[in-house]
C-alpha cells in the first residue's frame, strides 16, 4: 500500500454554539493512500464538510491527530495552517467562491500573490493552468461573464495553479447541470490519474462519486464502510 | 505593489458607492486645504521677508482705536527707527460692499520713504499725485480689475468716516498708478488706493489730530523686538498706550478682527471630518460585510489573517489618500483666489501637507474595525454564511 497523504486518529470535533455543544466527529479514524480520488458520502449533517475542512487545515479537532502530506496539521497555528494550505492543498467549493471583480486570470493567480514569483511568471502559472483545464481562451472574463462549469473549472485551475499535492472539493458538481458536473468530474479524474493529486471530495451524488477510485459513507460523525475502487 | 491590483479591483467593486465616498472625502479635503492654508497664514503672520524692516505701532487695545499724531515724533526718536510714516484705515468699498477698496490716506513723502524699495511709481504719476490735491494712486491691479483709467473720478464709500457734510462719499481723481516691485507682494498691496493724508484729516467730521497707525522702518530686523519694546515703553502708562509689532504680524491681527479665525476654521474642520468618519466608516463596514465569504477564500487560500488585515487596511488608506490628493490638488489650484478673496493674504501651500497626514489618520481610523472583523473571520463559519 502507498504512503497516506491523510492520516487522521481518533478525530473528535465538538462544535459549541452558546450553550449547546454538537459532537460532530466521534473517535475517526482514516488514511488516504497517495494518489487517492475518495468520495465522501452521507447525509446533511454526517459530518463530511467538517472531515473535508480538517483535512484541508480549515479547521482544527477538538481531539485527535491529523496528519496530511506528513504535516500535523493539529499541532499547527492558525498562522501555520495558513502557510501549509498556501503550499500543500487546492480547494474547490460548490460556488466557486471566485473574486467577481477579478478576471479568470486574476482569480487562478491568487495564490501565487503568497509566492515570490515576479508578475510574469505568476501570468504565465496562471494562464498554464487554465490551459490545463481547457479554459485559457476565458482568461479575460469576470466569473460573471462565465457559465457554471467555466467557472467551476476556473476555480480547479486557482486549486491548482500552485500545485498542491492534495486537492480538497465540497461539492464541486453541486451547482452545476449533468453535462458541466461530468466534465468537471472527468477533469478531476484526469488530474488524479494524469497528474498525480490526491483528491477528497465531498458530494451527495452517486454519479459523482463513480468518478472517484472509493468511495466512503459518513453518518453521524463516523465512517461507515469503504466501497470499491471504480 | 504586487497585491496593487487586487485593492484596486476590490475598491471599484461597487463603483457607484465608491465613486460617491470618492466624492465625499475630495470635497472634505478640499475644504480642508482652502480652510488650513488660511489658518497657517493667519497663525504664521512672519512667514517671508517683506516686511520684516518694519514695525508697527497702534492702539494697545484695538486697532480701531486711534493714536495721537504727537506719538509719530517720540517714535522717530527711539534709537533703530530710521525712518516712520503714518496712516489711517479709510474701510471702503466701490459701488458695492463686496468690492473691497483698501484706501489708506498716506503722507507722501515719509510714506514713499519708509516702502521706498518696495513701490514704484513712474515719475509722472508721482508728479501729477504731488500737484493734485484730491489725487489717488491706484494699484495697477485694481485698476485692471474695474477697468478704471487714468483721470478717472473714483468715488469710495467709506463705512467709517464721515465727511464734514455727513457723508461718507469721498472722490478721488486717479492720477497714477502704483506696483511692487516683488511680485510675491502682489497679492498683498492689489486693492490699495493711496490719497493725501492732508485731505483727509481736513475733511474728516472727527478725529483729527490723530492717526490709525504708525510705521517705523527700523536698520536691522533682528532687533525688531527689542525696538517695539521701546517704543510701547514710551507710552506705558499714558492715556494712549500702544502696542508695536513686526510689520506681517500687523497685518494677520488687521484680518483678525472679525474673530478667532483659528477656532472657526478648526470649528468647520471638525465638523467636517466628524461627519465623514460616519460616512467613510459605514462605507468600509458595509464593503467588508459583503464580502465575507471572499475575504474567507483569500484565508482558505493561505493569507494569513495579519494579511487580510493588510489588505482591508490598504484598501481604506487607497481610498483616503486618493480623495485627499485629488481635495488637496485642487485646493492648491484655489490658493490664488482665496489669497485674493482675503485681501492679498499669502497663503502657503506647506500648510497642505497635514491634509496627508489627515488622510492616514481618517484611513486608518475607519478601515480599523472592519479589518479587525475581516482578521478575525473564521473561515468555517464564514464559508457557511454563518457571519
Amino acid at each position: 500500500m502507498s504512503e497516506a497523504i491523510v492520516s487522521l486518529r481518533n478525530i473528535d470535533k465538538r462544535y459549541v454554539r452558546g450553550k449547546q455543544s454538537v459532537d460532530v466527529l466521534q473517535g475517526l479514524n482514516l488514511d488516504i493512500p497517495k494518489g487517492d480520488f475518495v468520495a465522501l458520502m452521507g447525509p446533511s449533517g454526517s459530518g463530511k464538510t467538517t472531515l473535508l475542512n480538517l483535512i484541508g487545515g480549515l479547521d482544527t479537532p477538538t481531539a485527535g491527530e491529523i496528519t496530511v502530506a506528513g504535516q500535523r496539521l493539529d499541532k499547527l497555528s492558525s498562522g501555520g495552517l495558513s502557510h501549509w494550505r498556501a503550499n500543500h492543498v487546492g480547494f474547490v467549493f460548490q460556488f466557486y467562491n471566485l473574486m467577481p471583480m477579478l478576471t479568470a486570470q486574476r482569480n487562478v493567480e491568487l495564490p501565487l500573490l503568497l509566492t515570490k514569483l515576479s508578475a510574469d511568471k505568476r501570468k504565465a502559472n496562471a494562464m498554464a493552468a487554465l490551459t490545463l483545464v481547457g479554459i485559457a481562451d476565458r482568461a479575460r472574463h469576470k466569473p460573471n461573464e462565465l457559465s457554471g462549469g467555466q467557472a467551476q473549472r476556473v476555480a480547479i485551475a486557482r486549486a491548482l495553479v500552485a500545485d498542491p499535492m492534495l486537492l480538497v472539493c465540497d461539492e464541486p458538481t453541486g451547482d452545476l447541470d449533468r453535462k458541466s458536473a461530468d466534465e468537471v468530474l472527468h477533469l478531476l479524474q484526469i488530474l488524479n490519474r494524469q497528474h498525480g493529486k490526491s483528491i477528497v471530495m465531498v458530494t451527495h451524488d452517486p454519479k459523482a462519486a463513480e468518478f472517484a477510485s472509493r468511495q466512503l459513507h459518513m453518518d453521524k460523525g463516523s465512517l461507515l464502510e469503504a466501497g470499491a475502487p471504480a | 505593489m504586487k497585491y496593487f491590483p487586487l485593492i484596486w479591483a476590490t475598491l471599484w467593486r461597487k463603483k457607484t458607492r465608491t465613486l460617491f465616498t470618492l466624492l465625499s472625502v475630495v470635497v472634505a479635503f478640499l475644504l480642508f486645504g482652502m480652510l488650513e492654508t488660511v489658518n497657517y497664514a493667519f497663525s504664521h503672520p512672519g512667514a517671508g521677508s517683506a516686511g520684516a524692516d518694519k514695525v508697527i505701532t497702534t492702539n494697545k487695545y484695538s486697532i480701531v482705536l486711534s493714536l495721537p499724531f504727537a506719538d509719530l515724533q517720540e517714535i522717530r526718536s527711539v534709537p533703530g527707527v530710521t525712518d516712520a510714516t503714518w496712516l489711517t484705515w479709510l474701510g471702503a468699498y466701490y459701488q458695492e460692499q463686496k468690492n473691497f477698496v483698501f484706501a489708506l490716506p498716506i503722507d507722501t513723502e515719509s510714506y514713499f520713504n519708509v516702502h521706498q524699495h518696495e513701490l514704484t511709481v513712474s515719475d509722472a504719476h508721482m508728479k501729477a499725485y504731488r500737484s493734485t490735491r484730491s489725487g489717488a494712486l491706484v494699484n495697477v491691479a485694481l485698476m485692471k480689475k474695474f477697468g478704471w483709467k487714468v483721470g478717472d473720478k473714483l468715488p469710495i464709500h467709506s463705512t467709517i468716516w464721515t465727511q464734514k457734510n455727513g457723508s461718507l462719499d469721498w472722490t478721488f481723481d486717479i492720477v497714477g498708478t502704483f506696483d511692487v516691485t516683488d511680485p510675491k507682494q502682489a497679492n498683498a498691496q492689489a486693492f490699495t488706493v493711496f490719497f493725501h493724508y492732508d485731505l483727509f484729516d481736513e475733511g474728516r467730521s472727527f478725529g483729527k489730530g490723530t492717526v490709525g497707525w504708525i510705521e517705523a522702518r527700523i536698520d536691522n530686523p533682528a532687533n525688531a523686538a527689542a525696538i517695539a519694546g521701546k517704543i510701547d515703553a514710551l507710552f506705558a502708562n499714558s492715556p494712549n498706550e500702544t502696542k508695536t509689532q513686526p510689520a506681517n504680524d500687523f497685518a494677520m491681527t488687521f484680518l483678525k478682527q472679525v474673530g478667532d479665525i483659528g477656532f472657526v476654521l478648526r470649528a468647520i474642520l471638525g465638523a467636517v471630518f466628524f461627519t465623514l468618519l460616519f460616512l467613510t466608516g459605514n462605507t468600509m463596514m458595509q464593503s467588508v460585510r459583503e464580502r465575507i465569504p471572499e475575504l474567507a477564500v483569500l484565508k482558505t487560500l493561505g493569507f494569513t489573517d495579519g494579511q487580510v488585515l493588510a489588505l482591508v487596511i490598504a484598501e481604506s488608506l487607497l481610498l483616503c489618500l486618493f480623495a485627499a490628493l485629488i481635495g488637496l490638488g485642487l485646493s492648491y489650484a484655489t490658493l490664488p483666489i482665496i489669497g485674493q478673496a482675503l485681501q492679498g493674504v499669502q497663503l502657503d501651500p506647506v500648510a497642505l501637507i497635514p491634509g496627508l497626514g489627515a488622510a492616514v489618520l481618517l484611513a486608518l481610523i475607519v478601515g480599523l474595525p472592519p479589518a479587525l472583523r475581516a482578521m478575525r473571520l473564521n473561515i468555517v463559519d464564514a464559508l457557511s454564511g454563518m457571519h
